[in-house]
């Protein structure tokens, strides 16, 4: 008669009576004792040598905590300043010659080849222009950020992170590896979600997705630092704007980093209780980055991927804001109809209705946010001259700044839209990936609505306390 | 930087015996193989770089444990032969694991490749070692990539490969996979051992615990009963004697009994 397996069980069961009772640790001692016998027989080592001893002591100044802030501080700091600073010329030439000069040229072209203007507007004034305005706003600052990020990953400071960080994240009662998903987050958070599997323990790895939408995606490090490059580099003496640019940018990052450990506490605390778990990670020695293929490899598979990304999402997303801003409803268009009810409630955040509209259409992707607001506040508002038929934007830091003033925008505007890019729901991509990786609806509905809530409520409260100081 | 360029073999490798002229790398083109290669090893051995090594393909890499999170496939032909070679996350022993180690347990284990290549790191044989001879428990066709050979170079470390090969009773290469130096002959020794028509032996553990040999052999005995077409009976019976929870449960619900499919069956996901 076959066995059922309870029977073999059973049987497992009864023999491991008679087997002594520290069994894994005999079993693992012997496998340690194996390995170290025969390690001790082909491996030689010569003493002293010089690398090592660089490498300690670079490691001695980088995992001691009183440099190791710092350090780790300044150098998110300086990568977020050569973006920004870098970008600049690029992202400027970019527009002049998409959205500026493509967009005359192809309006010339509709207009000659005399295609109906729903027809011309709809390409054109939408799909187009949502196009242009992505790859001008994104591809220059992920074409520097991501190198230089993947040239530190290459040469081991990852690692490092982490354990400085470890210390941190246990005391709230998180993960010290929630680091390096937070680390991948930054690049983009459906990754990050990816990454958590390197947590062992459920209740950890479930803090680690929740709160990995604080770290700011490549979607949404546009949003940040055009903002910041607008509203409040300006605000800086001559020839300081970029630098202080950057600081506000690593502010906002920074806090990011603040409150996934704040949701973390609060999450770990409440409905995820439980013990923080030791972790052990290996510090890799750190190696010379391979500087080319890095670069070719950043460039090609990141930079271009993540740009398609945006593409892909931007074409379709040009013709939902060109259709919402000129179908009309009653009277007016869909949009300034949104635009007109939700304008107090947006007030009250600090925001406008142009960008809750924005956030509704960019839920597939955050890097489509920044062109919907620059469109929708021309087409809605008739900001920069006539709606609709005006889609023109002299497209350097100065128009962007012209249009938005003329929306109705202040820095307290600026300000509150970096923080609700930081603090919102993730995009749609990063929910399906959370709800294949923890299987259960609830979890994926904490995930997005946890941060939105945040968001509200930490905007309406900047914006009570900057109205009330002014 | 100059890395050889491997589609162009320079003269003295195509002079040399490793007929290393014969590889072509497929990338992502695997559909018909003739053999399944995996990849194993700790994490950070430089896995996914011997990986895009062999089939010209660009996984990412870096340089930090756990970077590769789930399984990538890609092929290369030598000598005529089509190679499926799958990169697995890195981790540090089969007897316990987190998801990601879990995905290479899964597959050493119950994939049932042809041949397993061992990817250590050269700077510290010792710990690596505790892996390579728990994947020699359960696997004859296996081969040593003794990776990151200019590290330990550069760190005073000498390796005796030939004693080595011989302790372990498995070939040993040793590489620098970052710069391609060893792949040809790394190369070579899969292809060998791919073809072997006799299973080595490699070193088995002595297990000298006392009533510990018997006791295996009879819940062996139960399990190829019950799932005849469990591969490694013998070391789901340790896992069981051990207690492991998670093996107990799948041996319960009958679940280990569908790890025994074909390999794409179920790792398509």
């Amino acid at each position: 008669m076959m066995k059922s397996p309870e029977d073999v069980l059973k049987q497992a069961a009864e023999l491991r009576w008679q087997l002594p009772q520290n069994l894994h640790d005999r079993i693992a001692e012997s496998i340690h004792g194996e390995a170290a016998r025969i390690a001790g027989r082909s491996v030689t080592r010569s003493a002293g040598n010089r690398r090592l001893a660089w490498q300690q002591r670079l490691d001695r100044i980088l995992t001691n905590p009183w440099t190791a802030f710092p350090i780790m501080v300044a150098v998110l700091g300086v990568i977020l300043w050569l973006t920004i600073v870098g970008a600049n010329v690029p992202s400027s030439m970019l527009a002049t010659l998409l959205v500026d000069q493509g967009h005359a040229l192809l309006t010339e072209w509709f207009v000659a080849a005399g295609a109906p203007a729903w027809v011309k507007g709809l390409l054109v004034d939408g799909m187009y222009l949502a196009t242009a305005w992505v790859i001008a706003v994104m591809l220059p600052p992920m074409a520097i950020f991501f190198p230089c990020f993947t040239l530190l990953e290459d040469f081991g400071f990852l690692p490092r992170v982490a354990f400085n960080l470890d210390r941190i994240f246990q005391k709230a009662g998180a993960h010290g590896k929630q680091a390096l998903t937070m680390a991948m987050g930054l690049g983009c958070n459906a990754a990050g979600v990816v990454a958590t599997r390197i947590i062992d323990s459920p209740r950890e790895r479930l803090i680690a997705i929740i709160t990995n939408n604080f770290s700011l995606c490549n979607g949404r490090w546009p949003t940040q630092i055009l903002m910041a490059s607008v509203f409040i580099g300006s605000l800086a003496p001559k020839g300081w704007g970029g630098s202080i640019a950057a600081l506000s940018v690593l502010v906002v990052a920074l806090l990011g980093f603040g409150f996934a450990l704040l949701t973390s506490w609060l999450l770990a605390r409440t409905v995820l209780r439980g013990e923080a778990t030791s972790f052990s990670l290996e510090l890799p020695p750190y190696r010379p980055p391979n500087f080319w293929k890095t670069l070719y490899t950043s460039l090609i598979d990141r930079t271009l991927i993540v740009l398609w990304r945006a593409v892909v999402f931007a074409l379709p997303a040009g013709a939902v804001i060109w259709l919402c801003a000129n179908i009309p409803v009653g009277d007016a268009s869909f949009a300034a109809w949104f635009v007109q009810l939700t304008d107090p409630l947006a007030w009250t955040m600090g925001l406008t209705g142009v960008i809750l509209l924005a956030y509704i259409v960019a839920i597939p992707a955050n890097e489509i946010v920044v062109p919907t607001i620059l469109m929708f506040t021309v087409l809605v508002t008739g900001a920069a001259g006539g709606a609709g038929a005006g889609v023109m934007f002299e497209p350097d830091t100065e128009t962007v700044r012209t249009i938005l003033t003329a929306g109705g925008w202040t820095t307290l505007t600026a300000v509150c839209l970096m923080l609700f890019s930081l603090c919102h729901n993730p995009c749609s991509t990063t929910l399906y990936t959370i709800y294949r990786e923890t299987r259960s609806m609830k979890w994926t509905a904490v995930s997005a609505f946890l941060p939105l809530v945040m968001g509200f409520v930490l905007c309406a409260i900047v914006a009570a306390v900057w109205r009330a100081l002014n | 930087m100059s890395t050889p360029d491997l589609h162009e073999p320079g003269e003295a490798c195509v002079a040399c015996p490793s007929r290393f002229s014969q590889l072509r790398k497929l990338g992502l083109r695997i559909e018909e193989s003739d053999y399944v290669v995996a990849l194993a090893g700790n994490p950070n051995t430089g896995k996914t770089t011997v990986f895009n090594a062999l089939t010209g393909l660009r996984m990412h890499t870096g340089n930090w444990p756990g970077k590769t999170i789930s399984r990538a496939e890609g092929g290369f032909s030598y000598e005529n032969k089509r190679f499926k070679l799958v990169d697995l996350p890195g981790t540090y022993s089969l007897l316990s694991a987190s998801p990601d180690e879990e995905v290479a347990r899964t597959f050493l284990l119950f994939g049932q490749p042809d041949v397993t290549v061992i990817v250590v790191d050269a700077t510290c044989m010792e710990r690596n070692l505790n892996l390579v001879l728990q994947v020699l428990q359960i696997t004859r066709r296996a081969v040593l990539c003794l990776n990151l050979m200019d590290e330990a170079r550069a760190n005073g470390i000498e390796i005796d490969t030939r004693n080595l090969a011989r302790d372990l009773g498995i070939p040993v290469v040793p590489c620098a996979a970052r710069s391609g130096q060893g792949i040809p002959e790394l190369i070579r020794e899969i292809s060998l051992m791919a073809a072997r028509s006799d299973a080595p032996s490699p070193r088995r553990l002595p297990l000298e615990i006392p009533g510990l040999r018997l006791a295996l052999d009879c819940v062996e005995a139960d399990l190829h009963e019950t799932f005849p077409r469990l591969p490694q009976p013998r070391w789901v019976a340790l896992r069981l004697l051990e207690g492991d929870r998670e093996i107990m449960q799948a041996v319960r619900s009958g679940d280990i009994g569908a790890l025994a499919e074909p390999v794409g069956a179920q790792f398509t996901s």
